[in-house]
């Protein structure tokens, strides 16, 4: 079933003849809690090509977070388990390597940018000393090459007067200036990845579209890949080239931003898709929400983990769960109704 | 400059968007300042943070005012004001025709059985040592709503059940309950005393969006059931527009626009709106990817040193001189549209 899943993925795949910058492979990642084996992510199959962007959209508990940390093997061990699969960057193993090895591609290979600008500097190092870092761990430049290098990457961000902002310390800066560094040393060996995990969720608006164009026009001048972790889907339709919907655990639903947002195929996404109020449309008198909510991870409903909350479900959903599988020679679609659902909501667009 | 000033003349206290029926609460120059104060026996005041400068609304019953703006635009300040859990330094607050301003706790007591209030976090604001039914049950205590034991019980039940939660859950301690939940209890003790108006702070914020829509869906049921006034607080300009009849938008302390919901969202007048407006992503792909955005530049300048002239000049993409010299009050431009641009159409001649 799991050779199924991502046999079928592949093709969909198959009209990029390049390999894949990032293969993930049924990973799945679990953590021992005093409840007992709790399944965080539970065999996720994705890839990232060079260059592109990609969204990765979905609650909070659905496995975004703890997917890309696995990626960058930052789950703590323990009570992390990664139980299986494979994270192949740029076809190396990235479970099997060693520590020292895993270090070399963090940051050098693959950038991550996480949701606190405050938490993620360090208050007591100056912005200048935590830049140069990296540069001389991963590409040697140590002194006033270093601090040269350290102040264009700073003016590159956007950072004015960079020069004399490498002595500051992150509390002398605002947010949305601590996410712009963040920015400066996660792209600073020219990583062929970049991560943003709710990069932008701690922001105003104003500054949040500051960061994510300064997020895309870089990506987009150094060709690195880039790939948004959010739970904002008006972030993801601006950005990414393909997406991935998760729920509880694994991807629901993925394919091109038109196809998923034009005609989603899976009933959360539909659900979801309903629950936000939308500036594109008149204002509507009420919302349509998802009934319910997200199942206690602990204990997983049998079958389709969405079927309480869903419209669509049938006793079959509850006997087995639906692998992905293409919908119409379009996007992959977890639903063993999705043909259906996927009609229904093309009426309602009409 | 000159012009302008001729016209700058005191307005009369009833020109006011939605002056046109008797407000429930009327807001007049609303003003909360914090001292900054310096020197360890002998302490004087150094600089002021003016948090909420001159600010001036008007709610009808069973309407609903969204109040938007970044953090630190004075949007939670300008609320506790309202319910005098700020003194504030100047202006009038009145709700039901009776001045708050300068009432004693004691005074204060009975009127705010009247006014509910919700906030963001749903952990912070429930006591983790009561039952459910007794943070319910509190308001109706302390205003001593409930006649008997057996009242108080069934009032309880009654409002667990109002806001979509069973009675059964009442001896439940608020760490058994989900974030969607926990908000329905905030929702339920706010109602408890059967208040005129709801405060309700960032009260969605915090949710995901499958249950943001169910909360939203039950303050939309809760104001048609029992002609409930809100002032709505969010920086989530899309869920504004879905819940409000008129639309504040804060800046710097200041009201920088106001006007019917409808009108604010397709004709925005102040630059900063057309920009915060611009700001958000809608989950769209094909509308998003084809549509201009405005970026500003720079972050919100700090209270305690204002920019001289118009407090949106530092960012504005349209200032002219002009604007750093003079600070435009807000005036109105059309019937129940008042903007604060010396550059709007018509502001001149207002």
């Amino acid at each position: 079933m799991v050779r199924h899943e991502y046999a079928s993925y592949m093709t969909a795949d198959s009209t990029i003849n390049s390999p894949p910058l990032l293969q993930v492979r049924d990973l799945r990642t679990s953590f021992n809690t005093a409840e007992g084996k709790i399944t965080a992510v539970g065999g996720v199959s994705f890839d990232v090509r060079h260059g592109e962007t990609l969204g990765l959209v979905g609650e909070s508990g659905c496995g975004k977070s703890v997917s890309a940390l696995s990626i960058m093997r930052l789950v703590p061990n323990p009570p992390r388990i990664i139980e299986s699969g494979e994270i192949l960057f740029e076809g190396i193993d990235l479970l099997k390597i060693s520590d020292s090895e895993m270090q070399s591609i963090r940051g050098a290979g693959i950038g991550m940018i996480f949701q606190e600008p405050m938490s993620s500097l360090n208050p007591v190092l100056t912005i200048g000393r935590q830049i140069t870092e990296p540069l001389g761990v991963h590409l040697g430049l140590t002194g006033a090459a270093a601090e040269n290098r350290a102040a264009e990457l700073l003016e590159m961000v956007g950072i004015a007067d960079s020069r004399r902002r490498l002595s500051d310390y992150p509390h002398q800066m605002s947010g949305g200036q601590r996410q712009r560094v963040m920015i400066a040393i996660a792209l600073s060996c020219e990583p062929k990845l970049l991560i943003a995990d709710e990069a932008t969720t701690a922001l105003d608006v104003t500054i949040q579209a500051q960061i994510l164009e300064l997020m895309k026009n870089l990506t987009t001048q150094f060709g690195t890949a880039l790939m948004i972790i959010t739970h904002n889907l008006g972030i993801i339709a601006r950005y990414a080239d393909r997406l991935n919907v998760m729920y509880a655990g694994k991807i629901r639903e993925s394919g091109t931003a038109e196809q998923v947002y034009l005609n989603p195929g899976h009933p959360y996404t539909v659900g979801l898709l309903n629950s936000v109020p939308r500036l594109d449309r008149p204002a509507s008198d009420r919302l349509d929400p998802i009934e319910g909510e997200i199942p206690d991870p602990a204990n997983l409903p049998t079958g389709c983990a969405f079927r309480p909350r869903c419209r669509w479900a049938t006793p079959g959903c509850e006997e087995s769960e639906p692998a992905l599988e293409q919908l119409g020679g379009r996007q992959m679609v977890a639903c063993f109704e999705s043909a259906s659902v996927s009609d229904s909501v093309e009426i309602a667009h009409q | 400059m000159t012009i302008l000033a001729s016209t700058n003349e005191p307005k009369a206290a009833n020109d006011y968007v939605g002056s046109d029926s008797t407000p429930l609460l009327s807001v007049r120059d609303l003003k909360v300042h914090f001292p900054l104060k310096r020197g360890f026996i002998v302490q004087r005041e150094v600089a002021r943070v003016r948090a909420v400068d001159g600010i001036s609304f008007d709610i009808r019953p069973g309407e609903t005012l969204g109040l938007v703006g970044e953090s630190g635009s004075g949007k939670t300040t300008a609320a506790k004001a309202v319910i005098q859990l700020n003194k504030p330094g100047s202006g009038s607050v009145k709700f039901e025709g009776q001045e708050l301003v300068g009432l004693s706790t004691a005074a204060m007591r009975p009127i705010r059985r009247k006014m509910g209030m919700v906030f963001q976090d749903p952990y912070g604001s429930l006591n983790p040592r009561l039952r459910a039914g007794d943070i319910v049950g509190e308001p109706l205590k302390v205003h001593g709503l409930a006649g008997s034991r057996d009242d108080y019980r069934r009032q309880v039940a009654s409002l667990l059940s109002t806001v979509g939660l069973s009675p059964a859950m009442s001896e439940r301690y608020p760490n058994e309950f989900s974030g969607g939940q926990r908000q329905r209890l905030g929702v339920a003790r706010a109602i408890a005393a059967k208040p005129s108006l709801l405060i309700l702070d960032e009260a969605v914020s915090a949710l995901d969006v499958s249950i943001q829509a169910q909360i939203l869906n039950l303050l939309q049921d809760l104001q048609e059931q029992y002609n409930l006034a809100y002032l709505f607080i969010a920086h989530d300009l899309s869920v504004v527009r879905h819940i409000s009849h008129r639309v504040a938008v804060m800046y710097l302390g200041r009201i920088v626009e106001t006007a019917d919901s409808k009108d604010l969202y397709e004709q925005p007048i102040h630059p900063y709106t057309q920009a915060l407006l611009s700001a958000v992503p809608t989950p769209n792909p094909i509308h998003e990817r084809s549509r201009e955005r405005i970026i500003l530049r720079g972050d919100l300048p700090s209270p305690l040193a204002p920019p001289a002239g118009c407090g949106f000049s530092t960012r504005c993409p349209i200032a002219t001189t002009a604007c750093s010299a003079t600070d435009p009050d807000l005036r109105t431009l059309a019937p129940n549209k008042q903007a604060a641009c010396l550059l709007a159409d018509g502001y001149g001649s207002a």
